[in-house]
């Protein structure tokens, strides 16, 4: 199984230096000046560039630019599709990874490939089923429009769409670590007497809860970040199907940078928050089994 | 009655047999409804379109030459990223995992950064970074490389989007590899060289081909990050997610399910690959 986004080690264990394994100190000088520099180039530039280019026209210009109607109406839609999206791939997660985890059946093998299917196609495809499914050509549309039921250009198709991108966040967390933990003590919990909600309530969860977090962290970050799936399917209209991101594409593509990059700062900042929230869940225990 | 009192023990224990824990019916059914519904029907859907395509049309799509173009742009950029973040992931994962310095746990939780940050925030962010006023911009300017809304610039962007696929891939391994086999090694009389050349090295190929195949993959279907800092001039930098895109806007819906059904082909030859190199590096392991 192709490691993908999760970390698979602890930070917090630092490198063993034994006389024999350690480099001659200017090779180390070598080699630490050229990951601070490539860390600086790649990593920090991008994060400082954001906030300069956020704050080139003020602090006031820049509350007013997150304070626009506009960009309200695009946290708003963004809050939605996260707010459904991440409790349905949650929901799916625990209850792939309880099938999966647990039990032999026949197709595993595949179940588990098509799971990891969504992180290794392009986020375009993610976008274009949903219009092949519900656009006025597609399987469903003729029906749909008979109904007046919109689904393409409209939240109910973007929430689709994010659901398709994020879908294998959780799950692949959980997986490992079900699998890891073994059945032993929810086979004794049900010996016990327990139902199948204790077991779950008083044995699984306890020991999934860090890995589960983790995941639902990663997928709300991304769900909140989603653009290429979501832009494809929203159709553009302004004040009524614009996310943060494609906000912030309207706004760079009108030539008003600073504003732009404005908007782009919350979500900066967001992302910088993921990644606290993931290393301290990290340190807190969380373990990783090595696929 | 009496009939039923007796089948019910026989029937526990054949239950039983299978499995004690509860909900194997529920969980499963509902994952495969849900993979199904949001992942199976559509991506069927799209197969189904190209499928239906006139095969005429379908050549005369793919064989265009703003497709193979494009094509030519998505898989060379690509690799050029997916090289240059293999060597650049490589010293930072080696760095981080075995050098002690200040700044090191900074460092590290920063890898994570193209993880979390949206593509399109990236993709404006790399814009003004490499454009003609900006701050890689206008050294490169002096330089005269034209950064921004050019091949380069999708390379770079697409490094910053492959690099933490490398790193996070190689540390694990670098972190638990036996130090006493590096110690066997140098007691034997190898340099430090010969110790990374004979001993490290065929411990983190594996692990860096994966990377890089991930890094690659996720860099021939990226969007967000590119279709800023490209400029999408046809038969110059653009790439087949934007050619996609500009395909569904042109209500083009044939063009568009051809084009992403070759790509989907791509990323399934891709998943493969990789299962097919895991399960082979697992059975030389054991």
């Amino acid at each position: 199984m192709p490691v993908c986004c999760g970390r698979r080690w602890r930070m917090h264990e630092a490198p063993r230096l034994l006389p024999v394994r350690t480099d001659p100190p200017v090779v180390r000088g070598i080699l630490i000046g050229a990951a601070w520099g490539i860390v600086a180039l790649f990593l920090v530039a991008p994060l400082l560039v954001v906030f300069t280019e956020a704050l080139r026209e003020g602090w006031q210009r820049y509350f007013a630019a997150i304070r626009e109607p506009e960009a309200l109406q695009a946290l708003r839609l963004t809050l939605l599709i996260t707010g459904v999206v991440v409790p349905l791939n949650a929901a799916f997660g625990l209850a792939a990874a309880w099938a999966i985890g647990r039990f032999q059946f026949r197709g595993k093998g595949l179940v588990t490939a098509l799971i990891d299917l969504p992180f290794t196609v392009s986020p375009v495809i993610g976008g274009i089923v949903f219009v092949l499914l519900f656009g006025r050509a597609g399987w469903f549309g003729p029906w749909l429009q008979e109904h007046g039921i919109r689904i393409l250009f409209a939240p109910p198709g973007m929430i689709l769409a994010t659901a398709f991108v994020t879908f294998p966040f959780v799950v692949r967390e959980l997986i490992p670590l079900l699998e890891a933990q073994g059945r032993e003590e929810e086979e004794a919990a049900v010996v016990l007497g327990a139902s199948g909600w204790q077991v779950f309530r008083r044995v699984t969860l306890p020991a999934i809860r860090w890995g589960l977090l983790y995941g639902l962290v990663m997928c709300t970050a991304r769900a909140m970040g989603e653009f290429g799936a979501v832009s494809v399917v929203s159709g553009h209209i302004r004040g009524q199907t614009n996310t943060l991101t494609l906000y912030v594409e309207l706004l760079y593509n009108s030539y008003r940078t600073a504003p732009a990059f404005a908007v782009a700062s919350l979500l900066t900042l967001l992302s910088l928050l993921t990644l606290v929230g993931t290393h301290v869940l990290e340190i807190r225990g969380l373990r990783r089994f090595e696929p | 009655m009496a009939e039923l009192v007796r089948s019910l023990p026989f029937r526990r224990r054949a239950v039983a047999r299978r499995s004690a824990l509860p909900g194997y019916g529920l969980t499963l059914g509902w994952s495969v409804l849900y993979l199904n519904l949001i992942v199976l029907l559509p991506l069927s859907a799209l197969v189904l379109k190209a499928a239906t395509v006139d095969p005429a049309r379908l050549a005369a799509t793919l064989l265009h030459p703003r497709t193979t173009s494009a094509f030519r742009v998505s898989f060379g950029a690509s690799l050029a990223a997916a090289a240059l973040s293999a060597g650049m992931g490589l010293v930072v994962a080696w760095v981080l995992s075995r050098y002690p310095f200040p700044g090191r746990r900074i460092a590290d939780a920063l890898i994570d950064l193209p993880f979390a940050l949206p593509t399109a925030v990236a993709g404006i962010t790399w814009t003004s970074l490499l454009s003609a006023s900006g701050w890689f911009g206008r050294p490169l300017a002096a330089l005269g490389v034209q950064g921004a809304f050019t091949p380069t610039g999708v390379v770079v962007a697409l490094v910053f989007v492959g690099l933490p696929f490398v790193v996070r891939s190689i540390q694990p391994v670098l972190q638990s590899l036996d130090p006493e086999v590096e110690e066997a090694a140098a007691s034997l009389g190898a340099d430090r060289w010969q110790v990374f050349r004979r001993v490290i090295w065929p411990e983190i190929r594996p692990a860096l081909l994966a990377g890089v195949t991930l890094a690659f993959a996720r860099a021939v279907g990226e969007y967000g990050s590119v279709v800023f800092v490209s400029g999408n001039l046809p038969y110059r930098t653009e790439t087949v997610p934007f050619l996609i895109v500009t395909k569904l806007e042109e209500y083009d819906y044939a063009g568009a399910a051809a084009l992403a059904t070759t790509m989907l082909g791509v990323s399934l030859l891709v998943l493969l690959v990789l299962g097919w190199w895991e399960r082979r590096s697992a059975r030389l392991l054991r």
